[in-house]
This record gives C-alpha cells, sequence and structure tokens, in this order.
C-alpha cells in the first residue's frame, strides 16, 4: 500500500503492511528505505509519548494507530517543527512549570482513601505526548494559554486530598487559563489515554467559582448575572 | 556550563538522584537523549515491593530473605538489607509527593503478590505503576527547579586523575557537541536489554550508553551475563503483561489447556519453564478470562488495553499468547555502598549500576524500590563530594568530537542490529551453552571488524536519528561482546544465566564476573 508523509515536501512511500502500527511501517522505511526518515518513538507499547503525530489531520500515537492505505502522516500542530514529524516540546512542557503543576505537600501525609483516588485517578494516566496541544484551537492562537494537559495535571493536584495549597494552584490558572478554553472538546477527542481535560477545565472553572472568580468573557462586556442566574449581557 | 552534579538520565533513578542532591545544595543538572516522562521507568507496571503488610502479615526480613534467595548467592546482603529496611520509607515519600497509589478499602496503600515474595509487598498503581512514579518525580523536580536538558545524547565523560570532570554530549535538535563540566556524575542510563532487539519488553532507547561511557572512563560492570527474561510478554510484539496477571491468580497453560508450573516462582524459574514447553512444540497462553472483566478493568486497564491493541484478543474473553523475552538486566557499573564507581566522583544508580541486590535474578517489584533507595543514595553521596571539592580543582574540560563517520556505508548496520537480536536469543536466551556462546562471539567479532564498512546515510546535523541509532548500536554491540565473554566463563547455572552444559549451581562460581581495564576478572 502507499502511504505519504509530510516532510519538507510530501513524499510518497510504498510499503507492504498488513494490520501493521504505524510505527512499525516507520521503522520499516527507516531502516529499509530511507534512513533519513525522521521520528521519534520509544516504549512502542502507547505509555511512553513519544510517538505522537498526525493521521489525516488527527492526533494519534504511531504505535497505537493501524495504518490505511492512502494515509498522510504530518507531525503535530502548534509547536516548532524539529524535522519531518519531530516537533519541539519544550514550550508544552513548560506549562507544567507555570501553571505550578506539582503537589504542595501536607505534613504529615493525609490517608487517600479507595474513592479519593477515583477524583483524579485517569488524569494521572497522562503521558505528555502533546496530542491535546496539537489540537487545541485556543493554544493554535494563544501561545501562552497553560493548555489541556497542564490544566488537566493542575486539576489532578487541586484535587488530591494531600495538597495544602489549592488556592494558589487555582489563583495561577486564572490568566491565559480555564476561561481562555472554548470548552470545544477536541483535546479529548484526540487523547490516547481517554482524559478529558475540557471537563477537567470544568471542574477547575467551578473550583475557580468557588474561590471568588468568575468568568472575564462575561466581565468585560460589562454584563454580570440575571436574577435566574442566567448570563446577562 | 558547571554544575556540582551532573545527572546522565532522566529516568526513576535520575530523577530521585536529583531531588536528593538538589536538597543536599548542590547545583544540579540533568541530562536526557529523551524527555524525562519518556524513559523505561514509565514502562513498570507491576508494583514498587514494600513490606507495609497491607494485604496480609509480611516483615522487613520476609522481603530480605526472599530477594536473597532469588538472587542465588550473588549478592550483597547488606545491601539487599539497606534496599528492603528503606522500602517503607520510600513508598511513603513516593506517597507524600503525590503519587497515584491504588488504595485498600480502609484507605491504606494496596498491595499485591508478584513471583517470589512470600506476601502481598507489591504497591501498585493498577497496571501503570512505573507511569505515575516517573511523572509525580518529574513534577516535583520542576517544582524545585531543577535544570533537565532534552535530546542530549552521551558521548563520553571525562576523567582527570581518576577524578570526573564532565562530560560531552551530543545535541540531538542542533548536532552540535556540548561539554558540561561536573564535579560529580550520576550515570542513570538504564540497562541493555535493546540488545534483543525485538525479543524484549524494553524501550527502543535500552542501549547501555552510559555503561560504555562508564568503562571507557575507567570503572568497572559486573555480571553482565545475567538477563532476566520476563515470562510474559505478548507473542507478536513482546510487549509486557505484568506480572501481577499472575500474582492476582492468573494461569499459564500450554495447547492442550494444562497448567505445567506455579506461575508464582521467580522469574528465571517460570521463563524456564515455558522455555522448556516451547521445545516441545507448545504454544503458550496466558489465562485471566476467570479473574472477571471488573477485576481486570480495575486492577489491570493496561493489559486489557495492550492484549487488544497488539494482540488483537480480549482477555476478559481470550486467552493471552505469550513467550519470555528479553527484560531487565542484572549486570551493569560497580558501585559501593555508597553508590560510587572506582572514579572519584562517578557515581551510578538505577538498571545501569550493579548494587549487587538482584544477583542472578531480580525479584518483580524490586526494580522501582531500587530506583528510590539508590538514586537517593547516589544524589545525597554525590552532591557532598561535589561540593567539599573546591572549583579550582576543576580540569580542562575536554573537547569532544565525533569520529569521521563513513557516509558511503557497505554494510547495513539496521539489518545487523536485527540479527543480532535474533541471535542472541537464541544462542545467549533464556538457555545457552558453550557452542551457541562460543559461536555467537565469532559472529559479534565479525560484525565489529566490519563497524569501519558500517555508517550513517543521513548527512543531515539536524535530529539525526540515524546517527543516534548508529552510536547505540556500537554501544551494543561492545555490550554484547562482554556479555558473551562473562557468560563463557560461568561454567555453571544461576538464576538467569542457564547453561545447558552446566545445569547446575556450581560452588567456586559463588562470585561476581567483572569486564575492567585488565579484562575479566572474578570476585567475591
Amino acid at each position: 500500500m502507499k502511504i505519504s508523509i509530510q516532510r519538507e515536501s510530501i513524499v510518497e512511500y510504498e510499503i507492504d503492511a498488513q494490520d501493521s502500527t504505524l510505527l512499525s511501517v516507520l521503522n520499516k522505511i527507516k531502516t529499509t528505505q530511507d534512513s533519513s526518515l525522521t521520528f521519534s518513538s520509544g516504549c512502542r507499547s502507547s505509555v511512553c509519548g513519544s510517538c505522537s503525530m498526525r493521521v489525516n489531520g488527527k492526533e494519534v500515537l504511531a504505535c497505537s494507530y493501524k495504518v490505511q492505505e492512502g494515509d498522510f502522516i504530518e507531525p503535530l500542530k502548534n509547536m516548532p517543527l524539529i524535522r519531518d514529524l519531530v516537533v519541539d516540546m519544550d514550550k508544552a512542557y513548560s506549562f507544567n512549570t507555570k501553571a505550578k503543576a506539582w503537589l504542595n505537600p501536607l505534613s504529615p501525609t493525609p490517608s487517600v482513601t479507595e474513592q479519593n483516588t477515583l477524583t483524579n485517578e485517569i488524569q494521572s494516566d497522562c503521558i505528555l505526548c502533546g496530542s491535546c496541544y496539537s489540537a487545541c484551537p485556543v493554544y493554535a492562537v494563544n501561545s501562552e494559554f497553560l493548555g489541556p494537559f497542564s490544566l488537566t495535571r493542575v486539576w489532578k493536584y487541586v484535587s488530591d486530598v494531600r495538597e495544602s495549597d489549592s488556592k494558589e494552584k487555582i489563583d495561577t490558572i486564572q490568566t491565559n487559563g480555564v476561561w481562555n478554553c472554548t470548552l470545544c472538546n477536541e483535546c479529548t477527542m484526540v487523547c490516547p489515554q481517554g482524559i478529558s481535560s475540557k471537563s477537567d477545565i470544568e471542574k477547575l472553572r467551578s473550583k475557580s467559582a468557588m474561590a471568588g472568580y468568575s468568568d472575564p468573557n462575561f466581565a468585560s462586556f460589562g454584563g454580570g448575572f440575571g436574577f435566574d442566574g442566567s448570563p446577562s449581557f | 556550563m558547571i554544575s556540582d552534579v551532573l545527572i546522565i538520565g532522566a529516568g526513576g533513578a535520575g530523577l530521585v538522584a536529583a531531588l536528593h542532591a538538589h536538597k543536599t545544595g548542590a547545583k544540579v543538572r540533568v541530562i536526557t537523549k529523551e524527555y524525562p516522562t519518556r524513559s523505561q521507568t514509565c514502562m513498570a507496571q507491576g508494583g514498587i515491593n514494600a513490606s507495609l503488610g497491607n494485604a496480609g502479615e509480611d516483615s522487613v526480613e520476609s522481603h530480605i530473605q526472599n530477594t536473597l534467595k532469588s538472587a542465588h548467592k550473588i549478592a550483597n546482603e547488606e545491601a539487599i538489607r539497606l534496599l528492603c529496611g528503606e522500602a517503607k520509607e520510600a513508598v511513603e515519600w513516593l506517597d507524600s509527593i503525590g503519587v497515584c497509589f491504588s488504595r485498600t478499602e480502609d484507605a491504606k496503600i494496596a498491595q499485591r503478590t508478584l513471583g517470589g515474595a512470600s506476601a502481598p509487598r507489591a504497591c501498585y498503581a493498577q497496571d501503570y505503576t512505573g507511569l505515575k512514579i516517573l511523572h509525580t518525580l518529574y513534577d516535583r523536580c520542576l517544582s524545585e527547579g531543577i535544570e533537565i536538558l532534552s535530546e542530549r545524547y552521551l558521548l563520553d565523560i571525562f576523567t582527570d586523575k581518576e577524578s570526573v570532570t564532565g562530560a560531552s554530549v551530543l545535541n540531538i535538535r542542533s548536532g552540535e557537541i556540548e561539554n558540561y563540566g561536573a564535579n560529580s556524575i550520576i550515570i542513570a542510563t538504564g540497562g541493555y536489554s535493546r540488545i534483543y532487539d525485538k525479543h524484549t519488553t524494553n524501550s527502543s532507547a535500552t542501549s547501555g550508553d552510559g555503561i560504555i561511557s562508564a568503562l571507557k572512563a575507567g570503572a568497572r560492570v559486573s555480571d553482565m551475563e545475567f538477563v532476566q527474561f520476563h515470562p510474559t510478554a505478548l507473542k507478536n510484539s513482546s510487549i509486557l503483561i505484568s506480572e501481577s496477571a499472575r500474582g492476582a491468580g492468573g494461569h499459564l497453560l500450554n495447547s492442550k489447556g494444562e497448567r505445567f508450573v506455579d506461575e508464582l516462582l521467580p522469574r528465571d524459574k517460570v521463563a524456564r519453564a515455558i522455555h522448556n514447553e516451547m521445545q516441545k512444540g507448545e504454544d503458550i497462553f496466558l489465562d485471566i478470562r476467570h479473574l472477571g472483566e471488573e477485576f481486570i478493568d480495575k486492577e489491570l486497564p493496561q493489559e486489557r488495553k495492550l492484549a487488544k491493541l497488539y494482540e488483537n484478543i480480549d482477555p476478559v474473553f481470550d486467552l493471552i499468547p505469550i513467550k519470555p523475552v528479553a527484560h531487565y538486566t542484572m549486570g551493569g557499573i560497580e558501585v559501593d555502598s555508597k553508590s560510587c564507581t572506582i572514579i572519584k566522583g562517578l557515581y551510578a544508580a538505577g538498571e545501569c549500576a550493579n548494587h549487587r541486590v538482584h544477583g542472578a535474578n531480580r525479584l518483580g517489584g524490586n526494580s522501582l524500590l531500587e530506583l528510590i533507595v539508590f538514586g537517593k543514595q547516589a544524589g545525597e553521596n554525590s552532591a557532598s563530594y561535589a561540593l567539599d571539592i573546591s572549583e579550582s580543582s576543576h580540569a580542562e574540560r575536554g573537547n569532544k568530537t565525533i569520529e569521521a563517520l563513513n557516509n558511503k556505508p557497505e554494510v547495513d548496520f539496521y539489518k545487523i542490529r536485527e540479527e543480532l537480536g535474533d541471535i542472541f536469543y537464541k544462542s545467549v536466551g533464556i538457555s545457552r551453552d558453550k557452542q551457541s556462546l562460543e559461536s555467537t562471539l565469532e559472529k559479534v567479532q565479525e560484525y565489529i571488524s566490519l563497524i569501519p564498512k558500517m555508517g550513517v546515510n543521513d548527512d543531515s546535523k539536524i535530529y539525526n536519528t540515524n546517527l543516534i541509532e548508529f552510536l547505540e548500536f556500537k554501544n551494543m554491540l561492545e555490550l554484547s561482546k562482554y556479555i558473551l565473554i562473562s557468560a563463557i566463563a560461568r561454567n555453571e547455572s544461576r538464576g538467569a544465566h542457564y547453561r545447558a552444559d552446566f545445569p547446575n549451581e556450581d560452588e567456586k562460581f559463588e562470585m561476581h564476573t567483572i569486564i575492567c581495564r585488565d579484562g575479566v576478572i572474578y570476585e567475591n
């Protein structure tokens, strides 16, 4: 079958693939046809997040996507391209620092119940593959938007009973954070781990509201909330 | 560009070392050839051992005895006592920084049984234990402002008068060589299972780079012949199915549907039993159907996902076709009770190091533990050492260039890399003998002699993975030689090193095989 890959120009490759992952096909091309083809990979079992790229416009992990005739392979969007299918993820990663996505520990460490673990179990499955930043239309136009995986990480820690200062975290995500998201759900659609950053952002919004923050998009229109609680403009 | 402590490798051991070196007061820089969260540690599934007794009676002493037994008399009991003795504190520390461990109904950290353990001792986070530990460590490093430089490939470690002075790395993105001075260096670059190519559960990055650099710098490595084969990897892809599937009651079956081994023996024994069945022509399966969908989804969600994705079967309803493949390398850089090598200021931790706690066969759940315990030890000791040295004692840094590469290769190293993996799996695998080992060594020597005819077709400076893979391949080829020399010399069977021509343990080999400047030597 034929697939094409966006390199400096679009290059078409003839490959022999049946029920093959895209990663195994890329490895085959590299080791037998064209050793200059450049991509990242690691675990080949969907847990290291190295081989995220786009197929026919949609973000996938190459190691978990099964190749189809005519597939068009591109690098992730919204990140500086280094070469072929490799992008520079440093900036996306840096939002974890900006968003203070870590635990401020309590001493002694409180015990965590089975019920507690359910609030952030799936969020801790994140592999930082960056698919969500590639798919995010807000990040595409606002390069300072904290973005999906870092906000999911903030929710993971904010919702953790071991967190001592969730207020600080909520304060941190007000600018270029939770209110910038349009809740379009693109991040959820592409997450290989089934995480919904959109719903984590919604949860962070209600935490923010409880902390006294409100949606600045409404405020800027000089509006507020009507008597029935619905926003007025 | 000088730091007190330079850490090469940003998996579990590297990041733990970074946190503790930083805490000790050192200026720390971490370098990785990937991104930190992409390291091999993320692939650990089963758990981390600590005798907390949350799921059944247990004690530190039982943990010690189980580990000693599995090591087959070539471990350092003191090091094992330290490892097991610090386990509780290690897990409590991980809990305190936010690792999402699974919990029991009474809000304790959940524990399960892995092979060779007398009690449910492995603390886990579903079957994503390594992933969740690694990411939490990474977040912790961010909170401490620790400098981490990604996509730098280790070339050389510099020494002056038997003391470390720095390292040179290839910036993969720019293609430039960068030199980093340091008072001390910790190597935390992982194991060398990738030699087995498609017959390993490991990431394609586990090429043992740090071990080769340490050797070149004058350090010693040991016990290279001990390679652990994990009993249950998916048959077609070699992707790991966690031991916790057997710990929870999963059965191993042959084609006739018969069980043929106690599934909870240590990995060397189970892998050998499977190998014997396969030699008889049997296909082998892991059966977890009786555990039920609810249990599998709660405790083993990744296993179900992997089996569906890579084997096209659903373990809730189907048998999982499996085979044993290379999984963990017990051998590595020789270190003392401070995690220091014989080179002053050069430390090692994690799979690349040999703290002599696993001996001839590692127990499941002890590798995540070693990252935490010895990562901390290496971090603290390297920092204290670095802070004691005055700046003025820094030697002139070396200036490294990559040797001219053959850009018209006549011999394709990718083909040889694959061949090497196939030969190793067959001849330096679960069962070896003099003839298979010697003929493989001959083959490896032949490959080594062909290196000048190999090279890199891609002439780009920017992100040249063709070049990186060639450099990794050369490291693996050299390591292959040491594995073989060590395996040939050990005329006995012990743990993971099974010699069909010497099937019994032999007292006179109760020793460590050391590779050093003087060649191969034996030591107690």
